[in-house]
């Protein structure tokens, strides 16, 4: 014994290994796959567009965040990384970085930090980017045959309009079904493997679902929601189909847009999911109806975030509605109790 | 890792709970050996669940092994004897394993005696009423042996609307390192289950069930080969997961019944007793001898010998690290118990007390503790809850001084197991904030 020191602690004595830090890092290590296709496909725009987005979370998490080294944790960096996957390729750089300052700063800090927001602040920072930058953000470059060439116009200077008409613009495949002149619809295989246009870490669902399973696996995901949000667009959607008031097929919906992305990766957020297992079954089915109730008659193309965030505002009432049943006690006597 | 999990697929068990790295192979195969009788030997007056005993003696009394040394002092309370012979030296506050200063007799040990036990007459277990079963167990000191220290005859004596018809058998010794029941079920089989035979005597039943974690097959097998024809025993394999020696847990797992919140185990018809206990209760009908030492481990990666050992109660924490061959330079913490429900020794004065299964020195790899962080709501303490309560909410209102609203929360049914904070990524002492908010509590209703 060095000394005569002696700790003196509650029990237990012993503690698991896991750690919010590794959580946390883990899922920017599941998503490296994901970063690496979104290069592939999309370029150094890619890159520049994630770097924009990471840049602008850090520098907010820095400055606001209220406890020490709060950079250390990696969720700013999660935040980052995942809003910079639901941007077009094209998307000018400084409008990216006010979205992860926005994400960050009244996403999470004005709640208190980490553990306190009520909404994903990846995809807070999103719906302001949507709200404020709506032609930015609905402008899908398309297909180079030149790797190095930016897509679109990421070095735009701030409050200039992009000039987005100089770009060629390609339609993602939601869009194309939904509002396209002449409605194509694109080969599942092209949905799944992400050669297809879109926004830069929506495209491949094959390596979302890679990293989707290496997290659950882990530990580090709440399977029970992906599964419960994928089984609800599923069943929705192909009941629509079937009843003939969707355009879209049950597959065709789950690979398309942001549905893997926001399923494995946004509404996963532990912070803003609820914490019950019967809760994450009724924000699961709940997102994935409102996903296709958007899809099939909003105004939009694609549902997802607002679907989620939606969700994320009613997850405390999830939470106070499913409480655990308690040990030695039958279900209907306690809620005669409560 | 892979075999184990096919092992415990089949097994009977209770939903939730944690799995601590087992460490049982530090002491397991070690047999117990008898700690030398020390110079000094200090009995508290509360070595168990209920009121303190009265003391019998008074300093100078010469006093043999084996003899009562203090009464018990109500119907919830024990006996204490005298674990070797000497003189009492006086009986004064001296620091307890609990963390305060408790009032005990210090018996000057005798170094000439030859340390046998005072004979004493005890019936013949087959010959008197069930009744006065219990009284001899009473008089003998005996308590619950698995950690709690709650009297046994009490438990003897089920509530006459609740017949127990079960009587289960706990050797799970679900916490990590522990093994001295391990040991007692491997050394002392014929013990274990002539004690099975006196409860359910005491009891007026004929059935046994023995519990044992699938992580001890040499007990299991050994108590299986040297069960009584006589006896419906039935010794039953469980999965190896903590808390399954938690008397809800273990019925759960055997009966598949869970024992309604707030009620006593005979609210089914059932009894929990530790192997270890009825292996002493065997030996006072056998020898006459009450409960003054058992088998505990000493292991831990911060004691150089670890091993189990016989120790007469009262021996000094230091005298026990001593025969391990003293601390190692890395120990950190010294805990009474398991690493899950253990306390933290801060004195080596303390002695070790009739619920001491076990004394681990932990290193400082092993209790490694890291920065607190913020909750992040992921929910694991949800999914490791053995009852079923919502940790992640009792813990936040406990950080804001809202015991009241706790109540709601079932604060009431937590057992202090544990499981939450060991999965905690954040590192939140849920456990410990739930142990001091039960004591608010009871303070905010007394006032």
């Amino acid at each position: 014994m060095s000394g005569s020191t002696v700790k003196i602690t509650a029990a237990p004595h012993v503690r698991s290994a896991e750690s919010t830090i590794r959580i946390m890092w883990s899922v920017v290590l599941s998503l490296l796959p994901v970063i690496g296709a979104s290069v592939w496909f999309f370029g150094p725009s890619a890159l520049l567009v994630l770097f924009a987005t990471v840049a602008g979370c850090l520098v907010t998490e820095r400055l606001f965040g209220d406890r020490r080294n709060s950079l250390a944790d990696g969720s700013a960096m999660i935040t980052g990384l995942l809003l910079g996957l639901c941007l077009p390729p094209g998307f000018p750089l400084w409008m990216a970085f006010l979205g992860g300052v926005f994400g960050i700063g009244f996403g999470k800090i004005v709640f208190g930090g980490l553990g306190q927001n009520i909404f994903n602040p990846a995809l807070l920072g999103r719906a302001f980017l949507q709200a404020a930058f709506p032609v930015a953000i609905t402008t899908w470059p398309a297909r180079t045959a030149d790797w190095w060439a930016l897509r679109g116009d990421n070095l735009a200077l701030p409050f200039m309009s992009p000039a987005a008409t100089d770009a060629v613009t390609g339609a993602t495949p939601l869009g194309n079904l939904k509002f396209g002149d002449d409605p194509v619809v694109t080969p599942l295989l092209d949905l799944f493997l992400g050669s297809s246009g879109g926004s830069l870490g929506e495209t491949s669902a094959l390596l979302i679902l890679l990293g989707g399973i290496y997290l659950a696996i882990r530990g580090h995901l709440n399977w029970h929601i992906p599964v419960s949000i994928l089984l609800s667009v599923f069943v929705f959607s192909g009941l629509f189909y079937a009843l003939g008031l969707s355009p879209f097929t049950p597959w065709f919906m789950l690979l398309s847009g942001g549905l893997m992305l926001g399923a494995w990766y946004m509404a996963t957020d532990m912070v803003t999911s609820p914490v019950t297992t019967a809760g994450c079954w009724v924000f699961g089915a709940s997102i994935g109806l409102l996903v296709v109730i958007i899809r099939i008659w909003g105004g939009l193309p694609e549902g997802v975030m607002y679907a989620i965030l939606l969700m994320n505002a009613l997850v405390p009432f999830i939470n106070r509605a499913t409480q655990p049943r308690k040990f030695g006690s039958k279900k209907a006597a306690a809620e005669k109790e409560a | 890792m892979a075999s184990r999990r096919r092992l415990n697929l089949q097994l009977p068990s209770f939903r939730n709970g944690v799995h601590p790295p087992e460490n049982k192979d530090l002491t397991s195969g070690i047999p117990s050996r008898r700690l030398p009788f020390p110079d000094e030997i200090i009995l508290p007056l509360s070595q168990h669940i209920g009121r303190p005993a009265e003391a019998l003696v008074k300093p100078g009394d010469r006093i043999e092994r084996g003899d009562v040394i203090a009464q018990a002092s109500g119907y919830v309370s024990s006996y204490v004897h005298a674990t070797a012979a000497g003189t009492v030296k006086s009986i004064e506050h001296w620091p307890h394993p609990s963390g305060n200063m408790q009032p005990s007799i210090r018996i000057e040990v005798d170094p000439h005696s030859t340390q046998l036990q005072r004979p004493r007459q005890v019936p013949h277990w087959d010959e008197v009423p069930a009744e006065q079963l219990s009284e001899e167990i009473s008089k003998a000191g005996i308590v619950g042996l698995g950690g709690a220290a709650f009297p046994s005859h009490v438990k003897l004596r089920p509530p006459e609307d609740q017949p127990v018809d079960v009587l289960m058998v706990n050797g799970c010794e679900c916490e990590p390192y522990l093994t001295s029941d391990h040991r007692t079920m491997l050394e002392r089989p014929e013990h274990v289950h002539q004690g099975i035979r006196i409860v359910l005597r005491a009891l007026g039943i004929s059935r046994a069930v023995i519990g044992i974690e699938a992580n001890k097959p040499d007990a299991i097998e050994v108590m299986r080969d040297t069960s009584p024809d006589d006896l419906d025993i039935t010794v039953q394999p469980l999965e190896v997961k903590y808390p399954q020696g938690a008397e809800k847990m273990l019925i759960k797992a055997v009966t598949g019944r869970e024992v309604p919140s707030g009620k006593l185990p005979s609210a089914i018809g059932a009894l929990v007793q530790n192997v270890a206990t009825t292996a002493s209760v065997a030996l006072v009908f056998e020898t006459g001898q009450p409960l003054i030492e058992r088998i505990m481990t000493v292991s831990g990666r911060g004691v150089r010998n670890p091993g189990n050992w016989v120790v007469p109660f009262g021996t000094k924490l230091g005298e026990v690290i001593a025969a391990c061959g003293g601390l190692t330079d890395d120990a950190a913490e010294i805990v009474f118990g398991g690493p899950m429900m253990g306390q933290s020794q801060a004195s080596m004065d303390v002695p070790v007390l009739k619920a001491t299964g076990g004394i681990l020195v932990l290193s400082a790899d092993e209790c490694k503790r890291q920065d607190i962080l913020p909750c992040i709501r992921c929910g694991k303490c949800l999914d490791a809850c053995p009852v079923f309560l919502n940790p992640q909410l009792m813990g936040a209102l406990a950080r804001v001084d809202r015991f009241e609203e706790m109540v709601e929360s079932n604060l009431s049914d937590c057992m202090l197991c544990g499981c939450c904070s060991y999965v905690c990524p954040s590192n939140i002492p849920l456990s410990q904030l739930f142990a001091m908010s039960k004591i608010q509590l009871s303070r905010l209703q007394a006032a």
